[in-house]
């Protein structure tokens, strides 16, 4: 996925590094004292920091919130009585089949179906959601794999992956998804699928850089000697000491798949309709909102950027809190 | 120097060549060859005009030839011809790109100055106010969606301040040629809009550059001679700094000239963005196909030349 200036996806800023050799001394055998020290762990270090982080703690308590709203929608909705795709012709839609205000019936207005634009954005968030993780999955699995491969084994099939990564990384990543999603039928797979795979260059190249100063330690010239194969080098050595990396750059590709669903959506190539999209219901809220239907607009595209900056929030102090040479910079 | 540059072409050249692979894959491949010959013929395509068409654009051959002599047209600056709008893809493609290089190059200068401007400031002034002023902002930006910042902008200034603002068009553009003035009018939103989500990204490089390279050795030479802070960061301290800046200008001003889709799209400029949107919706292949491969074009071109600059400022790249 190439870093169009629309859809963001070059981190500033130093990636973090928590690297293996930390752990060996908090885990060495401690001399006995009167008193009981306690070993810690790079995580609980980390751990703590986060704890300490006011941002980070409110950041983490929104994104509960929506997951809670997320998770509660169809509850939520059969409580109020309204469902997700219901056109209310009659009630929601006022004399000349124009959306309604908020009211105490519409808490957030209805759209243009005369659908609850509540029920809606709850709906919204699960979308959202789901293809935010599962895209991220999809890019860190395939990122960590071709990172450790090109870095481990260097030479052409460096090479090689680092070419690829070109190649992907040349045509705009909403070119390729759009025209991807244009030859065979959008969806929700189709829309995972193709965020996850188009964004595996990022992991990729961090993993690399990674393992190939990794690679030159003690552990791995050990394990070498040992008669260990580039297999269990790269998968049992290698990736365990990775994992922090990767899970620094995972929290920060989430909110980059949401807008990037959102994007698709938006465009009239992601998830279907009548399906409750924030992406699409903004495209749809576009040719209303000036005409005085505020709610309409305000109301997805409120809940897409809160999303978007608790992730990023969260993600910063997560990368903050496993990388203490940077911590407080964005405090 | 020689050396590297021939590398570097070399790469950009392999790079372009398995994106042109991947693109006619995509678009021939996918669909198979009859339903390219039908999509090309429209929807008024008679069987005759089918075959005409599948013999024009070498679909009974195998597919080696097929791509063989697309990419023959291809380097000879053809991009194809839309049989949908009866143009040649060159065509459409030149009415379009003004709009696209305005909005960009425009995008451009504001991003850039914004971002060094702010992160230089957040550096020197680090933990101040203002510097979490500007990082904050920066965060905001950074995750805002481009479509939501494009309404939102327009809703504020284009409707509800139009009593004060009567100046901001709310979409739309006009061509340079035509009316200097309202071309810019007409792009202060856009511009801004792109400006905005791109130079968050700025600020937070030049900060971490800036405070890398004033943690230097030599920055602390330069200060203990007595030279003043103004020169200091100036002089030695933004020159360094600003290296991955560049790259990364450069970098994103390819990406977007390959069509900034989305703002196009929300403020209606018939860009390339715009156009291969349209083009997607009519379902007209040689446009998008033509796009796509531009798109990759900008971005390789813009690549080698970022890679060659890094190369003047930095002899140490020229070795890897």
């Amino acid at each position: 996925m190439s870093s169009s200036p629309e859809v963001r996806g070059r981190h500033a800023g130093k990636p973090a590094v928590t690297s293996g050799s930390a752990a060996g001394t908090a885990t060495m055998e401690l001399p006995p004292a009167a008193k009981k020290i306690e070993g810690r762990s790079p995580w609980r270090l980390a751990l703590e920091r986060l704890r300490k982080d006011r941002a980070a703690k409110v950041a983490a308590g929104t994104i509960t919130v929506i997951v809670l709203c997320a998770l509660l929608a169809p509850l939520i909705a059969s409580w109020i009585g309204h469902g997700p795709n219901q056109q209310f012709i009659d009630t929601g839609l006022d004399a000349e089949g124009n959306p309604l205000a908020p009211s105490g019936t519409f808490f957030f207005g209805t759209d243009s179906n005369g659908r609850d634009l509540f029920i809606r954005v709850l709906y919204g968030a699960r979308i959202s959601l789901v293809v935010g993780v599962l895209a991220t999955l999809i890019s860190v699995a395939l990122g960590t794999f071709f990172g450790l491969v090109a870095g481990y084994l260097g030479g052409v099939v460096d090479s090689l992956i680092a070419r690829l990564i070109d190649v992907v990384l040349s045509i705009p990543f909403l070119v390729i998804a759009i025209s991807i999603a244009y030859i065979s039928h959008p969806g929700f797979w189709l829309v995972v699928f193709v965020v996850g795979v188009l964004a595996f260059t990022y992991p990729a190249r961090i993993v690399r850089g990674q393992v190939i100063s990794l690679k030159e330690k003690e552990y791995v010239e050990a394990a070498r000697a040992l008669g260990a194969g580039p297999m269990r080098i790269m998968f049992i050595d290698l990736l365990p000491n990775v994992v922090a990396q990767v899970i620094v750059y995972g929290s920060l590709l989430i909110p980059l798949a949401i807008v990037s669903e959102a994007s698709l959506s938006f465009l009239g190539v992601g998830i279907p309709p009548p399906t409750a999209d924030w992406g699409a219901m903004i495209n749809d809220a576009s040719g209303y909102y000036q005409a005085g239907f505020w709610w309409y607009l305000l109301f997805p595209a409120l809940a897409l950027l809160i999303t978007t900056l608790a992730f990023n929030i969260l993600g910063d102090s997560v990368r903050d809190a496993m990388d203490p040479r940077g911590a407080g910079i964005y405090e | 120097m020689t050396r590297f540059l021939i590398r570097r072409i070399g790469q950009a050249i392999l790079v372009l060549f398995a994106a042109s692979i991947a693109v006619f894959l995509l678009f021939f491949v996918g669909p198979g060859p009859n339903q390219v010959a039908r999509t090309f013929a429209g929807r008024l395509g008679t069987p005759q005009r089918i075959l005409e068409i599948k013999h024009a654009l070498h679909l009974d051959q195998p597919l080696y030839l097929q791509y063989l002599h697309w990419v023959g047209n291809l380097l000879q600056g053809n991009l194809g011809f839309d049989y949908y709008k009866g143009q040649s893809v060159n065509t459409v493609v030149a009415q379009a790109l003004p709009a696209t290089v305005s909005l960009v190059l425009g995008a451009a200068i504001l991003w850039i100055a914004y971002g060094v401007f702010s992160g230089v400031v957040s550096a020197v002034r680090s933990r101040s106010l203002l510097d979490r002023g500007f990082t904050t902002a920066a965060l905001f930006f950074y995750s805002m969606p481009t479509f939501v910042l494009g309404y939102t902008l327009i809703f504020i200034f284009a409707y509800e301040l139009y009593r004060v603002t009567k100046f901001f068009p709310f979409s739309s553009y006009v061509p340079l040629t035509t009316d200097p003035w309202q071309w810019f009018v007409h792009l202060i939103l856009p511009w801004l809009t792109l400006a905005m989500v791109t130079a968050a990204a700025y600020t937070r490089l030049t900060r971490t550059s800036m405070l890398d390279v004033l943690g230097e050795d030599y920055i602390r030479t330069a200060r203990s001679k007595g030279m003043s802070e103004r020169r200091v960061i100036r002089v030695h301290g933004l020159r360094a700094a600003l290296t991955p800046v560049v790259t990364l200008a450069g970098l994103d001003i390819g990406t977007a000239l390959g069509g900034v889709i989305i703002t196009e799209q929300v403020f209606g400029i018939p860009g390339l963005g715009w156009t291969i949107v349209q083009a997607i919706g009519q379902q007209d292949l040689p446009i998008i196909m033509g796009i796509a491969i531009l798109a990759a074009t900008f971005v390789v071109v813009a690549n080698v030349i970022v890679d060659i600059m890094y190369a003047v400022l930095d002899p140490r790249v020229r070795l890897h």
